[in-house]
């Protein structure tokens, strides 16, 4: 049923059980808040969001009161400036103002409502309340002095992503948000997906900035290359005041050239070689009936979490490496036998959407190929730094010989994107044909569980995507009960896939995931060829180097293993 | 109703509720039944005299001798009374309590068991009419117990005074899972109304969640209470034992079919804020205790979101003296808005300390003067804080005003919980503000800002204004401070914590400004606005010299004394052991 009522004098409609903060939204009239999020549970904590509604003795949160027919409300009365300027001050004055040295400055909630409440002074001087810096994570930073406490990060990370490696402590004025019994990060159940920092209004939660070192490197005068993931071209853009949505894919190699950069790779062909390893996995496992579901192993924050967590089920999970370390790995052997560079001469920065591949790069099986991660943001800045005009540049080419990718290479960037391209390979692999039908629409879009059965040949394959861990939780534990239908799972730690990923531009709403995740289907579907097994470049690189699909020296190369991790 | 045994014929009953025991009330019972008495000695709960705990009572040949503040040193004497059927003169008070005028008015609907039944007796109880009101209750449709409820006009007792009736309706209608709450968790300072009736009624609180089950349909029951009132949960997790054993709980209650309730105590981890009813819920599932946003309502989304009622401690009482005495005869206590009585705890600057419970429509005067008996100091009451924290002072021009939920309100502060705290002449409203913001700002739970930024500001700014040296226009900030936490806070601790502070700003203004401007404390309470000084009347004996902890006086013997003002640390040794009053606090 409809619900029409007005804000601001306009007439409005809504659906039941809608907010009125949702519903202004809609129709383009900004409501500050700082602890709603579109995807969290509603706290009502900040206080930002109030407004009048008619017959109402106080203000209320737009962000809890639900519609009513003949509401009549308004978002920005002289009483509510006055209240929310008031509630700014309060905020401020047990914040840090070290707006200048902040990660975040400049794309920061707290910092902007500021300047649009007009708040030119210190409102309220007194105590703040002890804080602290834990940069101990390879990840994230917790800097608790730029902390307003909404409680975003805390939603985030125990009801979406069920880790709960951060929550609310003390009470009052010495509330803080901290790992248990205060432990450092590095020591806590974080699994470093960065989801905390996405949803972070302020500075409080960052990724941990590898900007100086790799400006180092690049002076160091080693040979320094990167290799950028699928999803960062979708994004990037957006750092630069472009519109969601826009691939910047030449101008992001232009970029890195410019900086320094002596080679830029395409971690969407390490995507295509994870497809032919997987898929050749699958194709065994799905023959064999055994240890099914295949479980994919993409997401460094979804293995964490998987080993901490469900680790007695681990022999579900395939033993690919991410694409990320399958390209380093082939730059490290492969690009430096044929260059005659010692590895350890190559200087290899990977450009990921993800604060966990920091942490991925650690891990001492996949022997440190990868030398330093940057994300998005970071990359962003590095241009800034550099003051390139991103938006004018010409497009290049990626560098061979791991530059040219398939369609298939290229939608590993949202969820529902490695699942697809398995299953164009795996088909064709099981058929022995060129099948036409490619795509799988039924498991795009941003529900956090699709599942969906297809016929392949003999084979009628159940499988399911998921992202966000708490979803996948349920999975898990269904494959723990036995009750599990599927034979593919594809799981992604951040919601949409990587165009969600930790070290993404900061998002609220959905729309901006679905354009970024629309850019990378365009580009899939402009591609000559949309099969990672029919990759010309890759098919070569298999004959020179790797050898055989799924053979000893793929598995040398492009396999790894797990193990258990403790957690509190 | 058959009376039980023991509450006929000669008895000695003792009050071993909290306060009494904190008065000795333990080893005088000890003492008692090392004697040889042969009487039975039952263990009571609170009669509501705090101010003379411990209470003995020996009902001997059908005459009934009261006496307080027994200590274990009395009991021989006391013993010796007894066997020679004589009254024991130095702690005797009455020998009916409405003598006293502590009790004269005073109307005992809800407490009229405690203090008098051996709380943990289900006879006891039943010979008291107890569950008489269940029983009655089970004749009815549920809609027609409601429909009781509603016609006694019966209002939250735990501060809101929100029409219980139409709560339960809420939740009655429905056809889901639903859970009933009993609100024990009392954190005023200065109540203990709830922590009474638990420990000495426990049955009647049982018996008022029993109607109220049946009324709504409920099959779950928690009692909320804080893990600092052991023996209320003691007390009344054995009387959720024996109603188990006596099948008064569990399935089919009464041998109604379908009237089933599992009735269970869960304790709090003494956040004052839990007993807000949304943070208490989320204490409940096992969370933080954070208020959340209404709507939701409880009654939507209560307890694991199931449809949820939360009532007071003193509510459920009442439900069950509503349904004993027949909701009419209720209805005619009180006023017309206001029906029954109210339980109200006395503490402060007052001479007789205690629980009370008078009907609505009884004067402040009469509560305070009658009832209270005045300050001890003998100065006039400067103020009564009623409702806590939450509330507001009432000054004694207003002491006229009947006690009502709308009356109190028009005096801007709260009934709330019914918490009255008394001061008298030599109180500080300075200090007396920042005493309760202080407590509110230490409770808040921290999860909004007005509450969690903005109450520590104006805590800071009291504490200047109580050190001398704020600004006027500290004073308007803090009001601006003050209404916008009214406005914009979240839950009822922080709408309400500004209240004790714009309340005494509006009544003692003056107060205020002498902080502010002349840099003293009118009733030379706030340390640093105080000195000592030693006048003509020393007669050099040494006493404040001997007693100074850090040296500051000086003085040769039989001269006159001085202190060095730099050295003194204003705590006030020479004030206290001077007999001469040659020492003034300016």
């Amino acid at each position: 049923m409809k619900i029409k009522f007005t804000i601001n004098g306009k007439d409005v409609e809504g659906k039941e059980g809608e907010k009125i903060l949702e519903v202004a939204k809609r129709y383009g009239i900004k409501i500050p808040h700082l602890c709603y999020h579109p995807r969290l549970k509603i706290v009502g904590a900040c206080r930002m969001c109030i407004v009048e509604v008619e017959g109402f003795p106080k203000p209320v949160t737009s962000c809890s009161t639900p519609i009513q027919n003949g509401m009549v409300v308004k978002t920005h009365t002289p009483q509510i400036l006055k209240d929310r300027k008031i509630n700014l001050g309060l905020i401020l004055a047990n914040h840090d103002y070290s707006c200048v040295t902040c990660p975040q400055n400049l794309s920061c909630k707290l910092q902007k409502y500021s300047k649009e409440y007009g708040i030119e002074e210190i409102l309220y001087e007194g105590e703040k309340r002890p804080f602290e810096v834990d940069s101990s994570s390879t990840s994230i930073v917790r800097d608790t002095s730029k902390c307003i406490l909404c409680g975003r990060c805390v939603r985030m990370c125990r009801d979406i992503q069920t880790v709960n490696a951060i929550g609310f402590e003390h009470r009052g004025f010495t509330t803080k948000v901290s790992t248990p019994f205060d432990i450092p990060m590095k020591d806590s159940s974080c699994v470093n997906c960065g989801q905390c920092v996405i949803v972070c209004p302020t500075g409080a939660l960052t990724e941990k900035s590898n900007l100086d070192i790799v400006i180092d490197a690049l002076n160091s005068g080693k040979h320094v290359v990167a290799q950028t993931a699928p999803s960062i071209r979708a994004s990037l853009g957006e750092c630069f005041g472009m519109e969601p949505g826009n691939s910047v894919t030449g101008k992001m190699v232009t970029a890195l050239k410019e900086i320094g950069f002596q080679k830029v790779f395409d971690t969407n062909v390490g995507a295509d070689i994870t497809i032919i390893e997987e898929a050749t996995e699958f194709v065994k496992r799905l023959k064999e009936n055994k240890n099914l579901p295949l479980i994919s192993t993409c997401c460094p924050a979804w293995i964490k979490f998987g080993e901490q967590f469900f680790f007695e089920e681990f022999k579900h999970m395939s033993t690919c490496k991410s694409p990320q370390a399958m390209i380093a790995s082939m730059v490290k052997t492969y690009y430096a036998k044929k260059n005659k560079i010692k590895p350890e001469d190559i200087v290899l920065v990977d450009i990921m959407p993800c604060t966990a591949k920091k942490y991925e790069i650690t891990r001492p099986e996949l022997k440190h190929d990868t030398n330093y991660v940057l994300t998005t943001i970071e990359l962003a800045k590095l241009i800034k730094e550099f003051n390139i005009d991103f938006k004018n540049l010409k497009d290049s080419d990626f560098d061979n010989p791991l530059g040219e990718c398939t369609g298939a290479g290229t939608i590993f960037g949202r969820t529902g994107g490695v699942m697809e391209a398995a299953l164009r390979t795996a088909a064709d692999f099981i058929t022995g044909k060129d099948n036409k039908d490619i795509e799988y629409k039924q498991i795009r879009g941003l529900k956090t569980l699709k599942e969906f059965e297809v016929k392949i040949g003999d084979y009628i394959i159940k499988a399911a995507v998921v992202h966000t861990l708490g979803e996948a939780r349920k999975i898990m534990n269904k494959i723990k009960d036995g009750t599990c239908p599927y034979q593919f799972v594809e799981i992604m730690a951040c919601y949409g896939g990587c165009v969600g990923g930790g070290g993404q531009p900061r998002y609220e709403d959905d729309e901006v995931l679905e354009k970024r995740a629309e850019a990378l289907n365009k580009e899939d579907k402009n591609k000559k060829i949309r099969k990672s097994h029919k990759n010309k470049q890759v098919l070569k690189l298999y004959k020179d180097h790797i050898g055989e699909f799924g053979g000893k020296k793929a598995h040398e190369l492009l396999h790894t293993k797990y193990s258990k991790k403790e957690h509190l | 109703m058959k009376i039980a045994p023991e509450l006929d014929g000669d008895r000695i009953t003792i009050g071993l509720a909290t306060c009494g025991i904190s008065a000795g009330a333990r080893e005088v019972l000890e003492e008692l039944q090392k004697q040889e008495i042969s009487m039975p000695i039952i263990q009571t709960g609170c009669i509501g005299m705090c101010y003379n705990e411990p209470i003995v009572t020996v009902i001997q040949d059908g005459k009934k001798y009261i006496y307080g503040k027994v200590q274990r040193e009395d009991v021989q004497k006391l013993a010796k009374a007894i066997k020679n059927k004589k009254i024991y003169e130095e702690k005797f008070i009455c020998n009916e309590l409405n003598e006293l005028p502590f009790y004269k008015k005073q109307k005992k609907l809800v407490m009229n068991n405690c203090g008098v039944i051996n709380p943990l007796n289900i006879d006891h109880y039943i010979s008291k009419e107890g569950f008489s009101g269940l029983k009655k209750a089970i004749k009815l449709t549920p809609n027609e117990v409601i429909k009781e409820i509603e016609i006694s006009g019966l209002r939250g007792r735990g501060g809101a005074g929100f029409p219980t009736a139409k709560k339960w309706s809420f939740i009655a209608e429905k056809k889901e899972e639903k859970v009933i709450i009993c609100n024990g968790d009392e954190g005023d300072p200065g109540a203990f109304m709830n922590r009474t009736l638990m420990e000495s009624d426990p049955f009647k609180i049982i018996e008022g969640i029993l109607i109220g089950a049946y009324a709504t349909g409920a099959k779950d029951a928690i009692i909320y209470t804080r893990a600092e009132y052991p023996l209320a949960i003691k007390t009344l997790q054995t009387a959720i034992d024996i109603c188990n054993k006596e099948k008064l709980l569990g399935k089919n209650i009464l041998g109604i079919k379908g009237f089933d309730l599992s009735l269970r105590i869960q304790k709090g981890a003494g956040a004052y804020v839990c007993g807000e009813e949304t943070a208490l819920i989320q204490s409940i599932e096992g969370k933080r205790g954070n208020p959340q946003p209404r709507p939701p309502y409880p009654a939507q989304k209560g307890v694991n979101d199931k449809p949820t009622i939360v009532n007071n401690v003193g509510t459920w009482g009442h439900v069950s003296t509503i349904m004993q005495i027949g909701a009419k005869k209720y209805s005619k206590v009180g006023t017309k808005k206001s029906r029954g009585t109210k339980i109200i705890c006395l503490s402060g600057d007052i001479k007789r300390t205690g629980v009370i419970e008078v009907p609505f429509g009884t004067t402040l005067k009469e509560i305070l003067i009658d009832i209270g008996g005045g300050t001890p100091s003998g100065t006039k009451i400067k103020a009564l804080f009623s409702g806590g924290p939450a509330g507001g002072c009432i000054t004694p021009n207003k002491f006229n005003t009947k006690l009502g939920y709308e009356e109190i309100k028009s005096l801007k502060t709260i009934m709330g919980s019914g918490s009255f705290i008394i001061t008298d002449e030599n109180t500080c409203m300075v200090n007396i503000a920042k005493y309760f913001l202080t407590f509110t700002q230490s409770e808040s739970c921290g999860k909004c800002v007005p509450c969690r930024e903005g109450t520590k500001r104006m805590l800071e700014i009291l504490i200047k204004i109580s050190r001398g040296v704020a600004k006027l226009e500290d004073v308007d900030k803090l009001k601006e401070l003050a209404k916008f936490i009214q406005n914009n806070a979240l839950c009822g601790l922080g709408q309400f914590a500004p209240n004790p502070v714009l309340s005494t700003i509006e009544n003692f203004y003056d107060e205020y400004i002498a902080h502010i401007r002349d840099k003293t404390c009118p009733a030379h309470v706030c340390e640093n606005l105080i000195h000592y000084e030693i006048n003509d009347k020393c007669v050099g004996c040494g006493n404040c010299k001997i007693h100074c902890p850090v040296g500051a006086i000086s003085g040769n013997p039989k001269e006159k004394h001085i202190i060095d003002q730099s050295k003194c640390i204003k705590c006030g040794k020479c004030y206290e052991v001077c007999v001469f009053k040659a020492i003034d606090k300016k």
